[in-house]
């Protein structure tokens, strides 16, 4: 029978201030969910390549999520031309509703509220999902069983959140702007045949599409923070709880932040 | 080794062969080292496994038994030493380069792991179809038919892992860890959370893969009972290395203060 000698001890260090602690965690996150991304696509498209697992997704994180998503946009719609109404009226120019409604709508409103609900939903769920698995074990078992979990996991979720919410988008644009217009018409008395002419003459392609690009950076934003976020979990339930809290507070803060950059980039094309 | 429902006599999938001869290392450990934060879990630990023996790790909770396992099979990274698998160096592969080391090490998880998103038939053909994507559906049922017949639990396929029990669960978990026949199955506390019933049927299933099938066991456990039925070796995990290393005898003889302890407290326990 053999015996081995006592360890050393280990070094006493002093641990470092609170700032110093939150910006070397805030670096590993990004650093984390950067390396993430670039795995989702060097990674998760080797073969043998699979589109049922996107599918799977797409209806899972997309379809249920329609309902929420163009809920959101036909309320907004209804206010913002309620307002933009009280103040263009004051000028004599509350025709002009549908071109602001459907600007702001285009390239603002409808990518960053349907990312900001939908993202709600979707990352948590994500967070949740995958926080569970890590927790019990379960992403350590497929690794083991020689799979990939971004692979399987990751990459399905990313691309199903790049596709689904730009659709969502899609319909919350025409559901806000569709709003807008029957409020133009019930409190100030615009036609629906001015508020179009108002909303198409001024909108250009340009202004749609900037904001349908924009909410594909959002999903896959959305996506990768909650994948994150569950990968990364710690403490049991506890912990998924409180991954599931995180992803939905960072990939909040995330989209707007990503649509000030965007805007800026977009705007000096 | 019973044949599947269908009477079909099928190979060994991973063959699990390895080169070294039964009785010699087939599994070493060299002067590790990982941490997890300012905690230390190991600080030069070294252990060797011989090919075809039952090795159980005991230790304290919190020791790094379960890190063990899990550096052995790539899902922890080492911060300094090797692990020799077989005479391969495994320490610094990356997941692609860990893929044959993996097809030929099962592991069975400490709650089993099972994947709730599929039955209990998925579950135990997954590992068939990530490391051998041709094998044909008709195939792949009468393998999974028989690694759950294996197990005790013949025709469960279509069951969910929720509606299982927990022992229930544990031997769906050994049945996927051998569904591809590794030559190396690794045990996180197989028996903890069961009933003596469940934990006496886990025990034998780890001696008759071992002697029917010549599996090397890697065993982590805290239950002695356990370790002392289905062991060959026990190595105490003890001050971030392995304090002792013997035969079940041996360790029961052992005149080293903390391996007393910890038999002596179980051995009082069980009384």
């Amino acid at each position: 029978m053999s015996q081995a000698a006592a360890p050393p001890a280990a070094p006493a260090s002093a641990p470092p201030s609170p700032l110093r602690a939150w910006l070397a965690g805030a670096a590993e996150q990004i650093g984390g969910a950067s390396l993430l991304t670039v795995q989702v696509f060097t990674r998760g498209f080797k073969r043998p390549f699979s589109f049922a697992p996107i599918v799977y997704q797409i209806e899972h994180i997309g379809i249920r999520s329609v309902s929420i998503g163009t809920l959101t946009s036909l309320f907004a719609g209804m206010v913002l031309a309620i307002q933009f109404g009280y103040f263009l009226e004051k000028f004599g120019i509350a025709y002009t509703i549908g071109r602001v409604l459907s600007l702001s709508v285009f390239r603002e409103l409808g990518p960053v509220l349907t990312a900001l609900t939908v993202g709600g939903r979707v990352g948590s769920g994500i967070a949740a999902e995958l926080g569970s698995m890590q927790v019990t074990e379960q992403i350590d078992a497929i690794r083991a069983l020689g799979a990939d979990p971004v692979r399987k996991l990751v990459m399905p979720r990313v691309i199903a959140a790049m596709i689904c919410v730009p659709i969502i988008t899609v319909f919350a644009d025409i559901v806000g702007v569709g709003a807008g217009a029957v409020m133009a018409k019930s409190n100030y008395g615009i036609s629906y045949a001015a508020f179009y002419h108002e909303a198409l003459g001024s909108t250009k392609l340009n202004d749609f599409t900037s904001g349908i690009f924009k909410s594909v950076i959002f999903g896959m934003l959305i996506a990768i923070v909650g994948c994150y976020k569950g990968f990364n979990t710690r403490g049991g339930t506890e912990g998924v709880g409180r991954a599931t809290t995180e992803t939905v507070a960072i990939s909040a803060v995330g989209v707007l932040v990503a649509d000030f950059i965007l805007t800026k980039l977009l705007l000096s094309l | 080794m019973s044949a599947p429902a269908s009477g079909r006599i099928l190979p060994p999938l991973s063959k699990g062969e390895v080169r070294a001869g039964p009785g010699e290392d087939l599994i070493v450990f060299r002067d590790l080292h990982k941490a997890f934060g300012p905690k230390v879990i190991y600080a030069g630990l070294d252990l060797a496994i011989r090919n075809r023996e039952t090795l159980t790790v005991i230790g304290g909770s919190g020791t790094g038994k379960s890190v063990l396992l899990k550096c052995l099979i790539g899902l922890l990274p080492l911060d300094r030493g090797s692990i020799a698998f077989d005479g391969e160096e495994l320490s610094g592969r990356t997941e692609e380069e860990f893929l044959p080391a993996r097809r030929r090490i099962g592991m069975l998880f400490q709650g089993a792991a099972l994947f709730d998103s599929l039955d209990v038939g998925a579950n135990v053909a997954y590992p068939i179809r990530e490391h051998f994507p041709d094998v044909g559906e008709g195939e792949l049922a009468d393998r999974v038919a028989h690694k759950l017949e294996m197990v005790g639990l013949p025709g469960i396929e279509k069951m969910r892992p929720a509606d299982l029990s927990g022992g229930m669960k544990k031997r769906v978990g050994l049945a996927r860890a051998i569904a591809i026949d590794p030559a190396v199955v690794l045990y996180d506390e197989p028996t903890t959370g069961l009933d003596p019933i469940n934990t006496r049927r886990i025990n034998e299933l780890i001696i008759e893969l071992n002697e029917k099938l010549g599996v090397t066991s890697v065993v982590v456990t805290h239950d002695m009972q356990s370790a002392y039925m289905v062991s060959h070796r026990i190595a105490m995990l003890h001050g971030k290395r392995i304090l002792a290393c013997g035969t079940t005898e041996e360790m029961r003889r052992s005149e080293i203060p903390e391996v007393k302890a910890f038999m002596f407290g179980m051995e009082t326990r069980e009384r």
